[in-house]
């Protein structure tokens, strides 16, 4: 039996209009499971090619976007199988949050050409017509990877070129001692190499950041205001919105569930949640609030982290610095207007985080707030006026599995593995960095130890 | 005047390295075999350097000798100096390395082959494999004979066609003042071979009563001898020793003033030679930088005062040689017994062979050695004992035996010829093995020796002695992980002597082993209770102890590898059916007709997205049948 698979079927980018588009046995009932029709009912029903107008809720009842869901039922489909289509908002959150509540459901995002691969095997179309196919196939794999890569303005592509380049001569150096131990070749030292690994390393820990804020511009950063009740975060919220839309009110425990709203910051999106304040229950103060503020932030792009700056640091304010310590955190001192009680060298010595005043009364340090986030895009090397998607993605995961490799290269180094040990990790390095291009290791090798060394009889 | 002279199951042209193993083989597993030789007293010749194994090579001759081949057993017999290399580095690249006897290890190998049941061996030349119907039925000799057979296994070596140069002379001959073998090329291109000129080179032998070794470095052997075959036990026997020195600028000069003589500058020579053996005009052309070369002096044998003078290979003319040579300290007055020379010669493109080596066109017709493209004694001999099983497989309409990459370095050796093909002679190397950690040459019989016993080559004795070791391993590595040492003073004073951190509470004794600081001699004295262990046996609990990350990593690539060998390909697929494919990768697979998808996938200009289209293919194709059935 096949799977379901499904993915966008429209081009990603800001079109008005985006299809998202599910094929196989379980289609309908994966689909079903998070649609629901204008009435806010679960549907039971529905009818083959049909317009049925609704939402999409995530688990939490949440609605995600206002959608048009068609059923086509099989064989009289592209793929001759099972088809449903959501028709929904073009922007990249609405379509990623669908298809991630479709991937829980059951579904499998599909690879690039697999509703024609489908559509083929299943002979809905011939193979004369097949050769469009093939060449959507080939474009992902061979051109589509070239054309992206030039189209990164050569930037990442030339950093990953040099990086695999290095690894290549490193590994050239201790393979020919391993080939040739009886030639007068100079050795690589141990803490040459692994200088060089390390360096590779720190090349590609820069090229996932700059990924990072690739995706930083297109898909929103995620903001999280946390903090004690009534230390201002609804009117944080507020205030950087523009509008009265979360309720402030001086009364502790205002906010129960967490607010969402988008905001535009000087051209950057910008998703704000706010949180239910962090309470102290008379025992287990830490425990909650920590445990709490640990689940909210867990995949943060940018928490805001507020303090009354009028009343003492509570216990548990220090210990959620604690826990914020690797992540990237701006502490707002709020309520600047009133007498301090808190000394923000008190705070200094607990964190490595910028530290700013605001004051929501008389926007004191909103506009400093705006430009922090500003600069967290931009500060780094890229800018990436052209970002595409897959290529993007297919980037990243290589240079998230090449840095993991490295790593564990300078692990089997530290274990003092054998040299000879240690290039299976720079291969895979190398052959990480490497799947964009297709080439192949062997031979490449090869052409570098006979191109710089001098062997033989 | 033709003749009919007899019948045989499999006849072998040629009893060099490949072919001896092939023609073994055949017998061992109960085939009638013929083997034919120019030159009965050049049979296992070794032309070149008088060595057997080194780094990847000796791997090589433990697969062989695991399957049941000759080779390890011949150089146990024969060698006079024996050494593991790389011992400094990690047990997947230690390579034995031994200087052979040559007149020795020749004999011996022709004595075997002498007194192999089912094996003739007689001198002469074929010119021609008979064919019909597509399929071979026999050979003619130059002489007249007409031998009517099954199979044929083609071995020839670098005779074919081959020529002598030595500066401004050249001859038709084949190595050493050998005849060459004219006829027969032409045969294989009527057949439908594609054939190209290969060049090798060695260098000259020289007295070693001319030769002052006190201004040479003594390369002695190891004091400890493991041999090749995993059939022997530690040989005790006296060593002789190699030499070292170094070529110097005077040396560089005298070459770089005559380059206008010698035939690979001149264009004298067309054949392509190897890279990873230049000549030492071409070190001295390519690496213009480097002051100074290596210059080995290695003894041919017991009986003789030849010794071959590794590094200085040369197609200059004599003159040139012998005044290069006497710039080098301790040669300043050696005397040149034979000079060095080129040889250029036939070879077919291997990419026209099956994985089993036989031929694509024309059925029961396997090829091996030299004549494919590779160079050196032991991928020679890889090659040859495969053919020879493969041969007896097709004429019991069985499956043939193909390694594949993940289980051999013959698989590697084997599919990088048949798939890749090769541009120049090719060589073995340990870097050109993906899963070099598993390949190991300490457990080639634990990879091989029951393929080579399933097939019927492996004898009892060989194969009952692997299940024992098996066995001992595994009880040991029990032991091993059961056993706790308590922390003891005396143990934590032992530990720290060896810079190894003391024990704070018990730990398994395979826990231990782990350490890199920490060797079985160690675990032996710590472990009261550990009885004596054969050393070979140590070795691979120390491997499995010491490197288990590395080895579990390896066998996860080694699974991805197998997924896609196992997609298989059916024979005689048409892929100019196939749209979708782009021309060029459509001609390449037409021709190679791979055996699966994994081997597609490293045919050279074969894209990824040819593979795409020829899965989706393979699978439309898969379901149609299917539907058609029900
Ligand atoms: N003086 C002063 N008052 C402020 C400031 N910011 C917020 N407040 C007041 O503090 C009270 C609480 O503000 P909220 O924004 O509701 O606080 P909160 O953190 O969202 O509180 P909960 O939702 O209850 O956790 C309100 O009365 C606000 O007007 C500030 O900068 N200065
Ligand atoms: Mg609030």
């Amino acid at each position: 039996m096949e799977d379901t698979i499904t993915a966008l079927a429209t081009p990603p980018g800001e079109g008005g209009i985006a299809v998202i588009r599910l094929s196989g046995p379980e289609s309908l009932q994966i689909a079903g499971r998070i649609f629901v029709n204008g009435k806010k009912e679960r549907m039971v029903q529905f009818r083959d090619r049909y317009f049925n107008y609704g939402y999409i809720l995530d688990h939490n009842k949440n609605l995600v976007d206002e959608v048009l869901l068609v059923y086509m039922k099989a064989p009289r489909t592209y793929t001759k199988e099972e088809v449903v289509e959501i028709h929904c908002h073009g922007g990249m959150i609405p379509v990623r949050k669908i298809l991630d509540l479709l991937l829980k459901e059951g579904a499998r995002l599909a690879q690039p050409g697999e509703f024609t691969k489908r559509a083929f095997l299943n002979g809905r179309i011939d193979l004369a017509q097949a050769e469009g196919v093939m060449d959507l196939i080939s474009s992902k794999t061979e051109h589509a990877a070239r054309a992206s890569l030039q189209q990164m303005e050569g930037f990442l592509s030339k950093e990953i070129k040099a990086i695999r380049d290095d690894m290549l001569d490193v590994l050239a150096r201790i393979e020919v001692t391993i080939d040739y131990p009886e030639e007068d070749i100079e050795s690589l030292v141990e803490h040459e190499i692994r200088k060089r690994l390390c360096a590779a390393r720190d090349k590609c820990k820069n090229l996932l950041e700059s990924a990072h804020q690739g995706r930083l511009i297109r898909e929103g950063i995620k903001t999280v205001i946390i903090g004690k009740p009534n230390v201002g975060k609804s009117s944080l919220l507020n205030a950087l919105v523009r509008e009265n839309r979360a309720i402030v009110t001086d009364i502790p425990g205002t906010t129960r569930d967490v607010i969402e709203e988008y905001v535009n910051i000087k051209g950057i999106l910008v998703r704000i949640l706010d949180t239910a304040g962090i309470r102290e229950t008379r025992d287990l103060v830490e425990k909650i609030g920590v445990e709490k503020s640990r689940e909210m932030t867990q995949d943060a792009d940018l928490i805001l982290f507020i303090l009354d700056a009028s009343q003492p640091l509570g216990k548990e304010d220090m210990e959620i610095l604690q826990l914020l310590k690797d992540k990237q955190v701006l502490i707002l001192l709020n309520k600047s207007d009133q007498p301090h009680v808190i000394d923000e060298e008190d705070i200094r010595s607990l964190t490595d985080s910028t530290i700013l005043k605001t004051s929501m009364v008389d926007g004191t340090g909103l506009d400093q707030v705006e430009n922090f986030i500003y600069n967290m895009v931009y500060s780094g090397r890229v800018e990436q006026k052209n970002p595409v998607m897959i290529t993007n993605n297919r980037h990243k995961e290589a240079l998230i599995r090449a840095e993991r490799h490295l790593g564990e290269a300078l692990e089997a180094m530290d274990a003092s593995m054998p040299l000879d040990m240690v290039t299976i990790d720079i291969r895979n390095v190398w052959e990480a960095l490497g799947e964009i291009t297709g080439e192949s290791l062997t031979e490449n090798l090869i052409d570098r130890i006979f191109m710089e060394f001098c062997l033989g009889k | 005047m033709e003749f009919q002279a007899g019948k045989y199951d499999i006849i072998v042209t040629g009893a060099g390295h490949a072919g001896c193993e092939a023609a073994l083989a055949a017998a061992r597993m109960g085939m009638n075999t013929l083997v034919v030789a120019l030159n009965l007293d050049a049979v296992a010749l070794m032309a070149c350097n008088p060595a057997i194994g080194g780094t990847s090579k000796g791997h090589l001759v433990r697969e062989v000798d695991a399957l049941g081949g000759e080779m390890g057993i011949n150089i146990d017999k024969s060698f006079i100096q024996i050494r593991m290399l790389n011992t400094g580095k990690g047990p997947a690249v230690h390579s034995l390395r031994a200087q052979a006897d040559k007149k020795k290890y020749q004999a011996e190998m022709k004595f075997t082959l002498e007194n192999q049941k089912n094996l003739t061996l007689c001198q002469g030349e074929v010119e021609e494999i008979r064919t019909s119907g597509g399929r071979v039925c026999g050979v003619k000799l130059a002489t007249g004979e007409v031998y009517s057979c099954r199979s044929v296994i083609v071995a020839s070596g670098v005779y074919l066609k081959s020529r002598i140069i030595i500066g401004e002379y050249s001859v038709d001959s084949g190595p050493n003042g050998l005849f060459p073998a004219n006829r027969l090329s032409e045969n294989l291109k009527d057949l439908g071979f594609r054939l190209q000129r290969f060049k090798t080179g060695t260098p000259a032998r020289v007295n070693k009563k001319s030769l002052d070794f006190s201004k040479m470095i003594i390369q002695p052997g190891d004091p400890r001898v493991y041999p090749f075959s995993f059939l022997n036990k530690p040989i005790e026997r006296e060593q002789v020793p190699c030499w070292l020195t170094y070529t110097n600028e005077r040396t560089h000069q005298i070459i770089r003033e005559n380059l206008h003589r010698s035939p690979m500058y001149s264009g004298v020579i067309e054949g392509i030679g190897a890279r990873y053996c230049p000549s030492i005009e071409d070190k001295v052309v390519r690496f213009h930088e480097k002051m100074s070369h290596q210059i080995f002096i290695e003894p041919e044998g017991l009986h003789t005062n030849e010794m071959y003078v590794q590094g200085m290979s040369s197609s200059l003319p004599v003159d040139v040689q012998i005044a290069a040579y006497r710039t080098i300290p301790g040669m300043e007055q050696v005397e040149i017994m034979r000079p060095a020379y080129a040889i250029e010669y036939d070879c077919i493109d291997s990419t026209q062979l099956k994985l089993s080596l036989e031929s694509r066109n024309i059925e029961g017709l396997f090829l091996a050695g030299q004549i494919n493209g590779s160079s050196g004694y032991e991928e020679a001999a890889a090659q040859g004992i495969i053919a020879g099983i493969n041969a007896v497989q097709y004429i019991r309409q069985e499956e043939p035996l193909i390694l594949d990459r993940s289980d051999a370095y013959i698989g590697v050796l084997i599919d990088d010829l048949v798939t890749k093909g090769t541009p120049e002679p090719y060589r073995m190397m340990t870097s050109r093995a993906e899963y070099r950690l598993l390949l190991r040459q300490d457990n080639a019989d634990m990879r091989l020796t029951e393929k080579g016993y399933r097939i019927g080559l492996v004898e009892e004795e060989r194969y009952q002695k692997l299940c024992t070791k098996q066995e001992t391993i595994q009880r040991e590595l029990e032991k091993l992980r059961n056993a706790v040492i308590p922390p003891s003073e005396w143990v934590n004073e032992y530990l720290e002597d060896k810079g190894s951190s003391p024990l704070k509470s018990g730990i398994q004794l395979y826990d231990l082993l782990k350490r890199p600081e920490i060797s079985f001699s160690d675990i032996i004295k710590l472990g009261e209770t550990t009885e004596q262990i054969q050393p070979e046996i140590q070795v691979q609990l120390e491997i499995h102890a010491k490197y288990d990350g590395y080895i579990q990593k390896q066998l996860k690539q080694v699974e991805q590898f197998k997924k896609m060998e196992k997609l298989k390909i059916p024979r005689d697929l048409d892929y100019s059916n196939i749209t979708g494919l782009k021309t060029e990768s459509m001609q390449k697979l037409q021709k190679m007709q791979p055996e699966n998808i994994g081997q597609a996938s490293r045919i050279s200009g074969v894209s990824p997205a040819d593979i795409s289209v020829l899965m989706v293919y393979l699978e439309k194709r898969r379901r149609e049948k299917r539907s058609n059935e029900a």
